[in-house]
This record gives C-alpha cells, sequence and structure tokens, in this order.
C-alpha cells in the first residue's frame, strides 16, 4: 500500500495522458494527486499543497497541448513555472542604506539552523561582490562557545568581529557595536543573534529590542532545509514578531528536497535570498528559483535544463567560445570568459555538459571558488599581450616570475595554469577532428586544470566529498 | 517501559492514567510538545469529534493531521489503511470510537509486537563507549552535555571525547559542558584526525577505570561520501579498542526536521550501526513524528528526547508520554 518512487508513479501518469490534443479535467485531476503526493514528500506544507494544487489546477484546465510537447510534460512545465513564480519575483538582494554610514543585517532563526556560519558567509560574499567592509557582531551570550566559534569564523575570513563575552546583555552588545562600527569605518555590521524558538517569549521579544535599536535593513531568517511541516509555524512567529525581510535556507548540499522554502515563501510572502550550499565559509549563493522548483518537485528533466540554457547564458558568447576552442586559438582572455560564464551558472548547471570539455566538471564536486579566484588573480597580472599569446609566457620563466609575484601566486600555480591551458588548447583541437561519439569519451575523462583529474564520487545531489576550508 | 500488546488490550487509557507520576511526566512531554495553536494534532479532537460518519472525508482529514506532525508520507498512508481495515473489521461506524483505535495502532506501529528498552545498555564491569552522530546543528553537543550529567548521576565515572575537530568552536563547546557536568573532556587540536583523539580518549578511559565515555562528533550530512567514511574510521577505531562489546551509537535527530529524517537514519545506519535515536527540541512546537517513521521502516527505537537547554532536559524515551503528547488534546 505504501508508494512506490512517485518520480516513476508520475512518469506512469504521463504515459497515460500522453497523445492528446487537449488536457481534460480528469487527466489534470489524476496528475494532480501525484504532484500533491510528490510535494508532501518534499515536505512541503500540507496546506500549502492543497492550495497550489487547486490554483495550479485551474490554470492547467484552459491550456492546450503545444505542439512538439507531450502532454505530461507540460503539466509539469505549467506546474514548474507556477513554483518558479512563487518562489521568485523580484526583490532586492539586499537593501544597503544611504543615510547612516552603515547597513545593518540581523540574523535570527531556530537553534542549530546556520546563523552563525551563515553570518560569516554573508558578509564574506557582501565584501567580496559589494566591496563592503563587514563587521560581524557576536550577540549570542547563551549557547557554550558561540562566541568563540564567530570569532574563529572571522578570523578565517579576515573580518573583524566585535564580542563583549557572555556576561553583558545583547542589546548592549549592539548598541557597542554600533558605535565600533561607525568608529572604524564599517560600512556593514552583521548581528549573529542566538538560536531560540519562536514560542519563548522573553527571547523574542528580546529580538524585537535589538531590531528597535539597530534598526537593521535586513532581518533574515535562518531556515534549515530540511525543516518539515514546522516550517510554516516557525517562519508565522519570526515575521510576526519581527517583521522578517528575507529568508536563507541552509544545508541545500543535503539530499533533501527542501520543500520549506515553498511553504515559508507561501505562507508569509517573505522572499528566499539566499542558500547555503555547504560547509565552506564561501557556500553561498544567491537563492535560485527555478533549480529549487526544479528540486522539490523532483523532476529534473531535460525541458527545464533547456530553459534555463537559454535564460542564463547568452547564446552568442557560448558559440563564440565554442568555436575559439575548437581552433585551438584558446587564450587566457577566454579562459578568463569561460571561468565566469562557469561562475555565473554555478558549477552544477546542466548547461556546463554542453560544452566541450566540461562534462567532467559538471559531474565534479564543486569547483572551488577559491581556485577561480586565484586563476583570474594569475590572469590579470598578465600583460595584454601575454594573455593572448600565451607562447610568451611558455617561453619566458622571468615572465612567469613576474606573473606570480604580481599576482601573490606561486610559480608552480603560474606554471599550472599555463599547462592548463595548453592540455585544453591541445585536447579541442584533437576534438574538433574527432568523431562526436569518440569525443565525448575523450572529454569525460578529463578535466583540464583545477586540480588535476577528477574522481567521480558515486551517489546524487550536489557537493558531495566534503571539500571543506 | 516496557508495553506488552496486551497490556494496550487492556486500555490505553487505563495505563495513561495509571499512576501520578506517570501523569506528571505526561505532563511534561504535554508542555513541550502541544503549543502550536490550530495547526498540527490539535485538530484530531476537532475532527473526530466534528464528523458525522467515518468516510473518505473524516480519513483525508486524519491523514491531514498525521502529515502535519511530519510522520511521513509513506507511513500515514500505512497507518490509514490500517486504521479503515481496523474500523471495517470491527464494524465501527462512530468517529469518537476511532479514538482508542488510533492510539492503539500507534502503539503497535511504535512497539511492533516488541519490548523496546530506551536504557542505556552498558557494558557490565567494563567500559561503555557512547558514540553520538547526526546532521549539523541537531543538538549532538548539547545532548553529550545532558546524557554525561544523566550517566554520572547514577554513579557512573565519565569522560568525555571531542571528536568534532572541523567545526570552529566545538571543541570549546564540549569543553564549557565537561566543567558543567564536571567531568574530564580528551581533546587534541582543531584539525586533528578525529580517530585519533577518539583512540587516546579510549586508552585514557580504560587506565584510570572511567565508566562510560562519550564520544561528540562533527555533523555531517548524511550524503557527504567522505565524511560518511570519517564515521566509519571512528566507528572502526573503537570497535578494534574495544571488541567484542557492544558500542552504543546514538543518532541525534531534530524534532522539525522532515522527511529527510528517514535518508539520515538510513545512511548514518550504514556507517554506523545506530542502536537508538535522541529526539531533540521537542520544546518546540514540532513533534518529530519522523522517529515513528524511521522506527515504522528501520526498526530504530528512540532512546531520549530532548526539552530544553539545560543540563537536565534530556529524558528518556517513553512511548506512552509520547504518543500522549501527540494527542495531547484529547485528554484537556
Ligand atoms: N530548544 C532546544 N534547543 C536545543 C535542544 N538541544 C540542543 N539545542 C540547541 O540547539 C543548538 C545546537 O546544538 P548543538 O548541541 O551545538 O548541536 P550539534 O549537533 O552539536 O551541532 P554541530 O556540532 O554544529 O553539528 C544549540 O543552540 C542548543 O542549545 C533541545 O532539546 N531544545
Ligand atoms: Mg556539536
Amino acid at each position: 500500500m505504501a508508494f512506490e518512487n512517485l518520480t516513476s508513479k508520475l512518469q506512469m501518469t504521463f504515459r497515460r495522458i500522453t497523445g492528446k490534443a487537449q488536457l481534460n479535467g480528469s487527466d489534470i485531476d489524476e496528475m494532480m494527486k501525484d504532484v500533491r503526493l510528490s510535494l508532501l514528500e518534499a515536505d512541503v506544507n500540507y496546506k500549502v499543497v492543497k492550495d497550489f494544487t487547486d490554483e495550479v489546477k485551474e490554470l492547467a484546465m484552459g491550456e492546450k497541448i503545444l505542439k512538439g510537447l507531450n502532454p505530461g510534460q507540460q503539466v509539469v512545465k505549467i506546474v514548474n513555472d507556477e513554483l518558479v513564480k512563487l518562489m521568485g519575483g523580484e526583490t532586492a538582494l539586499v537593501n544597503f542604506t544611504s543615510n547612516r554610514p552603515y547597513t545593518v543585517i540581523m540574523m535570527v532563526g531556530l537553534q542549530g539552523a546556520g546563523k552563525t556560519t551563515t553570518a560569516g558567509k554573508l558578509a564574506w560574499f557582501l565584501r567580496k561582490n559589494h566591496a563592503k567592509k563587514p563587521l560581524l557582531v557576536a550577540a549570542d551570550i547563551y549557547r557554550p562557545a558561540a562566541i568563540e566559534q564567530l570569532r574563529t569564523v572571522g578570523a578565517k575570513l579576515e573580518i573583524p568581529v566585535f564580542d563583549k563575552g557572555i556576561d553583558i546583555d545583547p542589546r548592549d552588545i549592539v548598541k557597542l557595536a554600533l558605535k565600533r562600527a561607525e568608529s572604524d569605518g564599517n560600512d556593514l555590521v552583521v548581528i549573529d543573534t542566538a538560536g531560540r524558538l519562536h514560542i519563548n517569549e522573553t527571547l523574542m521579544d528580546e529580538l524585537v529590542d535589538i531590531k528597535k535599536i539597530a534598526k537593521p535593513e535586513e532581518i533574515l531568517l535562518t531556515v534549515d532545509a530540511m525543516t518539515g511541516q514546522d516550517a510554516v509555524n516557525v517562519a508565522t512567529a519570526f515575521h510576526a514578531a519581527l517583521g522578517v525581510t528575507g529568508c536563507i535556507l541552509t544545508k541545500l548540499d543535503g539530499d533533501t528536497r527542501g520543500g520549506a522554502a515553498l511553504s515559508i515563501r507561501k505562507v508569509t510572502g517573505v522572499p528566499i535570498k539566499f542558500s547555503g550550499t555547504g560547509e565552506k565559509l564561501t557556500d553561498i549563493e544567491v537563492f535560485h528559483p527555478e533549480r529549487m522548483a526544479t528540486r522539490i518537485l523532483g523532476m529534473g528533466d531535460v525541458l527545464s535544463l533547456i530553459e534555463k540554457a537559454t535564460e542564463e547564458i547568452d547564446e552568442h558568447e557560448a558559440m563564440s567560445m565554442m568555436e575559439k576552442m575548437m581552433s585551438g586559438k584558446f587564450n587566457f582572455v577566454d579562459l578568463l570568459k569561460q571561468m565566469k560564464m562557469i561562475k555565473r551558472m554555478g558549477a552544477f548547471s546542466g548547461i556546463l555538459k554542453m560544452l566541450p570539455g566540461m562534462g567532467a566538471i559538471a559531474d565534479s564536486p564543486k569547483i572551488d571558488d577559491k581556485q577561480i579566484v586565484y586563476i583570474e588573480a594569475i590572469i590579470h597580472s598578465m600583460t595584454e599581450a601575454e594573455r593572448k599569446n600565451p607562447e610568451l609566457l611558455e617561453r619566458s620563466s622571468s615572465r612567469r616570475n613576474r606573473v606570480a609575484s604580481g599576482s601573490g601566486r606561486s610559480t608552480t600555480e603560474v606554471n599550472r595554469l599555463i599547462g592548463m591551458l595548453d592540455k585544453q588548447r591541445q585536447m579541442m583541437k584533437r576534438m574538433s577532428q574527432m568523431n562526436p561519439e569518440t569525443a565525448e569519451k575523450a572529454q569525460s575523462g578529463m578535466l583540464p586544470g583545477l586540480g588535476g583529474p577528477i574522481k567521480q564520487t558515486p551517489g546524487k545531489g550536489k557537493g558531495k566529498g566534503g571539500f571543506r576550508i | 517501559m516496557f508495553l506488552h500488546r496486551q497490556v494496550i488490550d487492556v486500555g490505553i487509557f487505563a495505563k495513561l492514567f495509571g499512576t501520578k507520576e506517570r501523569r506528571l511526566q505526561e505532563q511534561k512531554y504535554k508542555i513541550g510538545m502541544a503549543k502550536t495553536r490550530g495547526g498540527s494534532l490539535s485538530n484530531l479532537k476537532a475532527a473526530l469529534y466534528g464528523a458525522k460518519a467515518i468516510d473518505d472525508a473524516l480519513f483525508d482529514r486524519l491523514e491531514e493531521i498525521f502529515i502535519m506532525a511530519d510522520l511521513g508520507v509513506d507511513t500515514v498512508v500505512k497507518f490509514t489503511a490500517a486504521l479503515r481495515a481496523e474500523v471495517k473489521k470491527r464494524a465501527i461506524t462512530v468517529p469518537r470510537e476511532l479514538e482508542n483505535i488510533i492510539v492503539d495502532k500507534m502503539f503497535e506501529l511504535y512497539l511492533q509486537g516488541q519490548i523496546v528498552d530506551a536504557n542505556i545498555p552498558y557494558v557490565e564491569g567494563g567500559l561503555t563507549v557512547i558514540l553520538v552522530v547526526g546532521v549539523n546543528g541537531t543538538g549532538k553537543t548539547t545532548s553529550i552535555g545532558k546524557l554525561a550529567y544523566r550517566i554520572k548521576a547514577e554513579g557512573k565515572k565519565v569522560m568525555l571525547a571531542a571528536a568534532d575537530t572541523f567545526r570552529a568552536g566545538a571543541i570549546e563547546q564540549l569543553k564549557i559542558w565537561g566543567v558543567r557536568v564536571g567531568c574530564p573532556v580528551v581533546a587534541k587540536n582543531e584539525g586533528a584526525d578525529p580517530s585519533a583523539v577518539v583512540f587516546d580518549a579510549i586508552r585514557l578511559a580504560k587506565a584510570e577505570a572511567y565508566d562510560v565515555l562519550l564520544v561528540d562528533t562533527a555533523g555531517r550530512l548524511q550524503n557527504k561520501v567522505n565524511l560518511m567514511k570519517e564515521l566509519e574510521k571512528i566507528d572502526r577505531t573503537i570497535r578494534r579498542e574495544l571488541p567484542s562489546v557492544p558500542i552504543v551509537t546514538y543518532l541525534v535527530i531534530d524534532a522539525t526536521t522532515g522527511q529527510n529524517g528517514l535518508s539520515q537514519a538510513k545512511l548514518f545506519n550504514e556507517a554506523a550501526k545506530v542502536t537508538g535515536i535522541i529526539l531533540t527540541k521537542l520544546d518546540g512546537t514540532a513533534k518529530g513524528g519522523i522517529v515513528l517513521a524511521i522506527r515504522d521502516e528501520l526498526g530504530i527505537p528512540i532512546s531520549f528526547v530532548g526539552l530544553g537547554e539545560k543540563l537536565t532536559d534530556l529524558e528518556q524515551f517513553d512511548v506512552e508520554g509520547y504518543i500522549y503528547g501527540l494527542f495531547a488534546d484529547f485528554f484537556d
């Protein structure tokens, strides 16, 4: 009586409704039963599932089956589009202030959600992408060694941490921290508050007071992606008390489907802004509603992949890159572009697999952001001529030494990068002469540069293998 | 503590309200679990008392209530099917009579006709190692503090091992619990090999005739192959040092966890055979129903529940109390 794998059950329904010109009511009903179960299995709140499937049903009812599309796929597309629409929408990532010297972000949430780590990641992210000068504030006086933890995080990221120990009221810590930010010229203050239950009135009051004191531009609720049905209660309570401005979903590198994202958004209207995708302090990403929709629905099919492809990559850019690669004239300028593309799309983007030589990257554990930063630094230290003409560097060790000292990286690393480009050029050249089948074989085993051949770990999902800082 | 099928048949309500102490304990669970206004199982009573007949609509409603407690889709489906069968068998027509059946069936689901013992299976006259594992942030370190306090109160000599050498501040955190409880903590530097910490701790605990060694491990997501291998290595180290005695392994699960709890239990159990579950944060509004699905599908019992952040906020799992908590509104 227990359900089989729901995805395969869905596939069955697809098959049943394939080959019709129009979706009729009972087809959709049948379909929605499966969608409903799939969403429940993904931990979407029961009531949210109900409302959502009702809404989508109405939408689907009006739709004709498009030519060339499998009707099942089309229903999935409708469901998927609706999920994306719900979880996405126009919201500023972070509202920076313009009328005082610093912007304040307050991190709040239940115990163990990941606030401290995420506070560090966020400060790092905003320093890197918005040239902010952050100050981390240790306002968790309750959990043993919480301050110690934030200090360590700060030290690793080279971000200052303000703390006053645990024998002081968190409200006073915040007051003092703001003064410090002003005197030290920090234009961003990230407050790490203690984890607390949404039903603990004393501690919720403390947050309300801190809000009054710090007047934060952002109050970000940190939520564990593995949260079940209770997510709605938690988010509703925090939102009611504080007026949360955004949500961060953590531990998304796990194998959870993450239905909490949908529940929270639908019930509170609070946008999900970031996702935490690993234990490294650089594992933070802007929230991608499309990826989340696919994940919650549990159907990563080709359709959404193609959609994403057109969305996330400029076709022209990709094509000219491909031509360049094939011609064997690939140089450091192109490599830099390629890096930026990878960065923009995320290493797991399905589109990566479509680029020659990139299949292995796409299947590998996440490329270390740091490595990309290092490679960029090295390339930036080259002269224009060297970038376009890698031979110049190959021939001259003094050039290589200069680049190394200019970028702050070792000569070995510079040499490795030059070697990597050379390998890639040769491989591309060879591939362009092969027939497609052999070419595919050739690329799967080999990833040019970036730490040598990638060992593929079994299992699904991303972020396998725990590459930690 | 133990409960036989026969006992259930005698009448669950008589049992539930048997003694004053029991009543008090139930009260404690209730404090921990019944704060969700208008949510979850608080609707159960309304559903049963409001329904005119036992029909599909009522079963849908029950299904909703169980799902909202995170019981897990498969378990709920199985459970409601069993309810339907029982209703048919006994030819029941009045919704209120479902009350008893639901509670009964819930007991059956958990007990599976076995005697479930939530006591710590100590090694007689030797060192008992208790390994505490789980995903990030579930309450492993806190639970170790609470367990240590409890075990020490039983008159045993307790030692802690800081085998979370990864998370910033983790060693420091365990040391603070060590001070609170008044027991020694074996630790190396951040970044040290966790198995090496465990090795040293076992040698020391044996040499100094400790009764119990509690091992704190780093939080890890169960799908990270390398980290699960690391855990296997810790487990192997313990077994090598203490051959032919059972190792106690507790998996800590946060009550707010949804369906992923099942995957956690499955994969952690594969890496290091799990003895029992510690269900934490039951003092919130989440019911932690996924542990029933875990018991149902993997047979792993629940050993302790966490009901707060203080040293004393740990209770031995008591199935009656728990189910009482789930259905607290029946008894208002
Ligand atoms: N309300 C409540 N909070 C708890 C309970 N158990 C643990 N916590 C809190 O949950 C947070 C995380 O607990 P830890 O013990 O650090 O969790 P951990 O599993 O050791 O975390 P990592 O080592 O980082 O994976 C802390 O703030 C604890 O105080 C509980 O039963 N109830
Ligand atoms: Mg810990």
